[in-house]
């Protein structure tokens, strides 16, 4: 094989693998794992006693509707 | 430090150990960098002595802020960040006890070796080899540290920001591990096995990784825990966020050819590394918004809440030097940009605007939450200290551009005869306006740390005062 189809191949090969993480990342399937790990910082609250309840359900909602793949 | 603030799941106390001495080399660093600043003014002040002059003190500077205030901070958010997430204590009190003073140790090494002008040359790594053991050592047992916490995580997922920092610990072992391979000759003297190009090329792998997964994905790792923390929202896009992870690791590793344009390298490893750069901007700039985004419908907080201001100026920064990092990756422009001061206003962009800013930021979430509180002994100090930060990035930065594009025009000025029509210290004298005016935004940042201690002090004090007027229960 020469030096210029390997090159080529390795651009293809990585190309794949960048569409297959982002076709992974935005798959419908992994929406509810991901949510739950988004809210993970949140998960053991143990010091914010003025945290602000609304706040973080308009958080939630913006958050879906950022979320353009469904 | 009072025992009475120990949380009954988490360590806190290497968390404590880490974050105050993050403020300490913070200090130490800076103070350095505007002796260095001062020098470059007044060539007179490195007092004719060789251990202060400025060939010894700069690796010294650069060691104490990247690897003493970074690293400390990089440590105490990741020991916290990956307890929190994964709700489970550190796998072993004793293994984290020993990273704190085997890191301690290292920066002392570096504090006594390298005015004395102890040094392999390696830029950002001049420590010589025993000490460069003890910090293989000291990195394996934080990777063990951190990563065993992971796995004996309580949670079903690992959050984003653990990702960031396993990255950042694992590949800076290997490169550390690599780029120090030497043959010692005796005990403070030791040669590298790497000679000519590939010696240039593997310093600069490991020169721009440290940059990259250092001073970047450590501290990506931060903001992801910390802007949303701050903020009281989940991150924009937690997908957007797997993505940027990949996508950066995978491009970093090869955009440090980019300092080795127009050298003895190959021509393709050059013109790799420029490309490479270039692409870099996707993921770094998908990581800004992503942090940036994540305030959307919360804008409002900054104008109450100067900690989250450090940590959006923090995302600016990052922005702006992820912008211009590429640009001056590009061979033409780097070939007006090389070797002049426009190098240390980028370099100080990074490390100021974003792996400093970041870092107080985060540090002012977190200080008083170690000491059993939420709040700092001051806000408005916070928002003094901001404003100065900020103030002295831009006189810096401003004053390297202004100083670097000068230099470059004036080298590269020819004569119709072809002879170069300034000498290097014509160069170096117009330069000596902008030094100024750099000396002065870095003044700003010093008094800005120590505000930031005198707040912090006042903050453990308040509590330590607190817990002794309530009687303990246990």
């Amino acid at each position: 094989m020469d030096m210029g189809t390997f090159r080529g191949i390795t651009t293809l090969l990585i190309l794949i693998a960048f569409i297959g993480i982002v076709a992974w990342a935005y798959s419908k399937r992994r929406k509810k794992d991901f949510d739950e790990a988004a809210n993970l910082p949140f998960a053991d609250d143990d010091e914010m006693p003025n945290r602000d309840q609304a706040s973080r359900t308009e958080a939630d909602s913006r958050h879906d509707r950022g979320d353009k793949n469904r | 430090m009072s025992t009475a603030f120990e949380h009954p799941t988490y360590n806190y106390k290497v968390v404590r150990q880490f974050a105050i001495m993050t403020v300490v080399w913070g200090i130490v660093g800076m103070s350095l960098g505007v002796i260095l600043a001062a020098q470059l003014v007044w060539p007179q002040l490195n007092l004719g002595l060789p251990w202060t002059s400025f060939g010894r003190l700069r690796p010294l500077h650069t060691n104490a802020v990247i690897f003493a205030f970074g690293g400390s901070a990089l440590m105490a958010t990741s020991y916290y960040v990956v307890q929190r997430t994964c709700q489970t204590r550190l796998i072993s009190d004793k293994l984290a006890a020993f990273t704190f003073w085997g890191w301690q140790a290292v920066i002392i090494s570096a504090i006594i070796t390298l005015p004395l002008g102890l040094t392999t040359s390696k830029e950002y790594a001049e420590l010589e080899w025993p000490i460069n053991i003890l910090i293989a050592v000291v990195w394996i047992s934080y990777a063990i540290v951190f990563l065993g916490t992971v796995k004996q995580r309580k949670t079903p997922h690992i959050y984003v920001a653990n990702w960031f920092y396993a990255a950042f610990i694992l590949t800076v072992a290997v490169l550390h591990v690599v780029n120090n391979l030497a043959i010692p000759v005796s005990a403070f003297k030791s040669y590298s096995i790497y000679a000519g190009a590939i010696d240039a090329m593997v310093q600069w792998w490991w020169g721009h990784n440290a940059v990259g997964f250092f001073l970047t994905a450590g501290f990506l790792g931060m903001m992801y825990y910390f802007v949303p923390k701050q903020a009281e929202r989940p991150v924009y896009s937690y997908r957007l966020s797997i993505v940027h992870f990949w996508a950066l690791i995978t491009i970093y590793m090869w955009a440090g050819a980019h300092h080795l344009h127009y050298t003895a390298l190959p021509d393709w490893a050059q013109s790799l590394g420029m490309v490479m750069s270039i692409i870099l901007l996707a993921p770094s700039w998908g990581g800004m918004i992503n942090g940036m985004m994540t305030l959307s419908g919360a804008w409002h907080k900054l104008r109450t809440d100067p900690t989250l201001r450090f940590l959006v100026v923090a995302l600016s920064f990052y922005g702006m030097s992820t912008f211009e990092g590429p640009m001056m990756a590009i061979k033409t422009v780097n070939a007006l940009s090389h070797y002049t001061d426009w190098t240390i206003g980028h370099v100080h962009s990074g490390a100021l605007g974003w792996v400093a800013m970041i870092s107080i930021g985060s540090m002012y979430h977190l200080i008083p939450r170690l000491f059993g509180g939420t709040e700092m002994y001051s806000v408005k100090l916070i928002a003094v200290h901001f404003w100065l930060s900020t103030i002295g990035t831009v006189l810096y930065i401003a004053a390297m551009w202004v100083n670097g594009i000068l230099q470059g025009l004036m080298w590269r000025a020819v004569n119709p005869d072809g002879t170069l029509m300034y000498t290097f210290i014509e160069s170096v004298e117009a330069s000596g306006p902008g030094y100024i005016v750099r000396w002065v935004g870095g003044l700003f940042w010093v008094v800005g740390m120590l505000i930031m201690a005198y707040n912090v002090y006042m903050t453990v004090k308040r509590s330590e005062a607190e817990r002794n007027a309530i009687p303990q229960a246990a």
